[in-house]
């Protein structure tokens, strides 16, 4: 069981994500940063379908009351075990009594903490995600709170501690990110002058930043005027009621560009205008407030390239764990 | 002009199946990334173009192509999404086209089998009303209440009048989204007797859960507590989301709309509603449907006459 002293900010249990509800409204949830939590449980020698804790801003206090492996990912972050500085990318032994502690992260937005076992809450329709806006999933539905006790699965999983990630695989966040983008969708609605400023300009990560989804803000972009088609409503940056893909971007008002992430609105009457790739969607969890971001604008064939890549380095990471 | 409900009535009764097809734009093929695709059939919303998209999206169902993975269906377009390892987006691309070749040209004689639901709501409810008073700085009209203005700006000449339409012809859900179980609801009236209302100038951040708003030409109801910015008409006082699956009806799904479904909005009094809340308490509530074939060809014809059988079926 790992016992809650201190919360964070915004801690939730996460897992792969609940996918095939999105028809009905439901938004996936899970990890934000889809190679942190699946590296963290390959250090603690789990499946990558188990649970860990994604922590966002500010970690948690944790205390363990039982031997775990514990492996801490992502965000840049100096992480104490009963006040000892330990690594991070690597797989530590923690006993009972061991109390996990974090100071002010230093680049990076959210810590994944993978413990052996995963994190043993129920799952709901097929996952553990934490989907806070209808409170299913997770612990209780909800961020953690001081006091919370989270179970812990039996299974102790293959791994050793010691086990690390090599240095050439663990990312940087430096403090601008480039996000790769297909534009599309609804990018018609922009004027074409403003289709080319929204590429130019730098955007900056407002404090309006979370699971839902990331507002920026760095310029103004219009829309093309016209004679709003019937039931889209009266605002230029409206549409019809559309579906949203994950990690579209809308520009409501034309000042505040929106990037939809994991727990997002599925749809709605805003013009979508491109979407970042899903593997930056990684690179963008780990951007945070006044961060600066830049969209650049690839075509098809380079994202499913990056995908592609992306998937070969997961699994080359995963077997060289393994030995 | 394109978004015309009645533009292909001559079409239709004229036995002419391409007519609707005609009055469409060419569908619209496009990347949501390198995981969705997405298809908007116009950009104008009309009853037309949403069954099309049911009936492309329905065969798409059946054909249970690798790598497709969720299906969603949207007022005017429709959204998929993949895993392109196992299918190219392009490849995707050229069956949808296919099956729009196919089956988006909706024959006279195609049917949709739905079910036809009774929603009873409270109108100018006491919850809605301390909510929209809250948030009068976000309004058009911060004298008014949503009724009063959404009446005036329909030029009905009363409330009363315009809860009477807005409760009397039923709606098709149009869509299903934006968070789990919220059904855009699409009155089944000719497009000049359709109620339309802006959204609130800035979104509130409090909405009650199962309030019934209206934005655009979209009646809904709020599932959660949460922010909205559709105008507010009254609540409802049965759930369309039951995370826990308590009510019989949510035995399938934890949410009660599905695209397709037809829904009467029916003004109910609070000891109706009280009811109601006492027999979703008590976990007993049913709402009460019927299956129905409808038949979009004879709707488009005769809306009006059309509504009327539906109504009988469900009261019957």
């Amino acid at each position: 069981m790992i016992r809650v002293h201190k919360p964070g900010l915004a801690t939730t249990v996460q897992d792969q994500g609940r996918f095939g509800y999105y028809e009905i409204g439901m938004p996936p949830a899970g990890a934000m940063d889809h190679f942190a939590s699946p590296v963290g449980n390959d250090l603690v020698g789990n499946p990558r379908t188990a649970a860990v804790l994604e922590a966002t801003y500010i970690g948690p206090e944790l205390e363990f009351t039982e031997s775990r492996l514990v492996a801490l990912t992502g965000a840049d972050v100096p992480a104490k075990v009963n006040g000892e500085s330990v690594p991070p990318w690597e797989a530590l032994l923690v006993r009972s009594g061991d109390v996990l502690s974090f100071d002010y992260l230093t680049s990076g937005a959210r810590i994944y903490i993978a413990v052996s076992g995963g994190i043993d809450v129920p799952e709901y329709l097929g996952s553990r995600s934490t989907y806070t806006l209808t409170g299913i999933g997770g612990f209780q539905g909800r961020k953690l709170q001081e006091g919370d006790d989270l179970p812990l699965g039996a299974d102790p999983g293959s791994g050793r501690s010691g086990v690390r990630l090599p240095d050439a695989d663990v990312p940087t966040y430096p403090s601008v990110a480039e996000l790769r983008i297909i534009v599309g969708l609804c990018s018609y609605r922009l004027a074409e002058e403003s289709r080319k400023r929204f590429l130019e300009t730098e955007w900056r990560v407002t404090p309006d930043a979370d699971r839902v989804g990331y507002r920026y803000r760095g310029g103004t972009l219009e829309f093309v005027d016209r004679e709003q088609p019937f039931g889209a409503g009266s605002n230029p940056a409206n549409v019809v009621d559309l579906g949203y893909p994950l990690g579209s971007i809308q520009v409501p008002g034309g000042v505040e560009p929106i990037v939809l992430l994991n727990d997002a609105v599925t749809g709605g009457g805003y013009a979508t205008i491109g979407t970042v790739i899903s593997v930056d969607r990684d690179r963008l969890a780990q951007t945070k407030t006044g961060d600066r971001t830049r969209f650049v604008a690839v075509e098809l064939a380079d994202a499913l390239q990056a995908r592609r890549e992306g998937k070969a380095r997961l699994e080359r990471i995963r077997q060289s764990l393994r030995c | 002009m394109p978004g015309d409900l009645l533009a292909g009535v001559a079409g239709w009764t004229e036995g002419s199946m391409s007519s609707m097809e005609l009055q469409l734009p060419p569908s619209r093929y496009d990347y949501g990334g390198d995981e969705f695709v997405f298809v908007e059939l116009d950009q104008a919303m009309s009853l037309r173009v949403n069954l099309k998209a049911m009936a492309i999206t329905q065969q798409l169902r059946t054909e249970h192509l690798p790598g497709v993975l969720e299906i969603c269906p949207s007022n005017a377009s429709y959204m998929i999404r993949i895993d392109p390892d196992l299918i190219h987006p392009d490849d995707l691309i050229a069956e949808l086209r296919r099956i729009e070749a196919e089956v988006g040209d909706l024959s006279e004689d195609f049917v949709l089998p739905t079910r036809v639901v009774d929603v009873p709501v409270l109108y100018d409810d006491p919850w809605t009303h301390e909510t929209l008073l809250r948030f009068r700085d976000r309004h058009q009209d911060p004298e008014a209440t949503d009724l009063e203005y959404a009446a005036r700006v329909n030029g009905y000449s009363s409330v009363g009048a315009f809860i009477e339409a807005h409760s009397g012809a039923p709606y098709l859900v149009t869509m299903v989204g934006f968070v789990p179980g919220l059904p855009w609801c699409f009155q089944m009236v000719p497009q000049e007797r359709q109620i339309e209302v802006p959204k609130y100038v800035r979104p509130r951040t409090d909405t009650p859960e199962r309030a019934v708003g209206h934005g655009g030409a979209f009646a809904v109801i709020y599932p959660v507590r949460g922010a909205g910015g559709y105008q507010l008409f009254g609540i409802a006082p049965a759930p369309i989301f039951d995370p826990q699956q308590r009510l019989p009806d949510f035995a399938e799904s934890i949410v009660f709309p599905k695209p397709g479904d037809i829904f009467r909005y029916r003004a109910t009094d609070r000891d109706e509603y009280d009811r109601v809340r006492a027999e979703v308490d008590a976990g007993t509530f049913r709402y009460r449907a019927r299956p129905v074939q409808f038949h979009p060809a004879r709707f488009l014809a005769d809306p009006d006459a059309v509504n009327r059988e539906l109504l009988e079926v469900l009261y019957s």
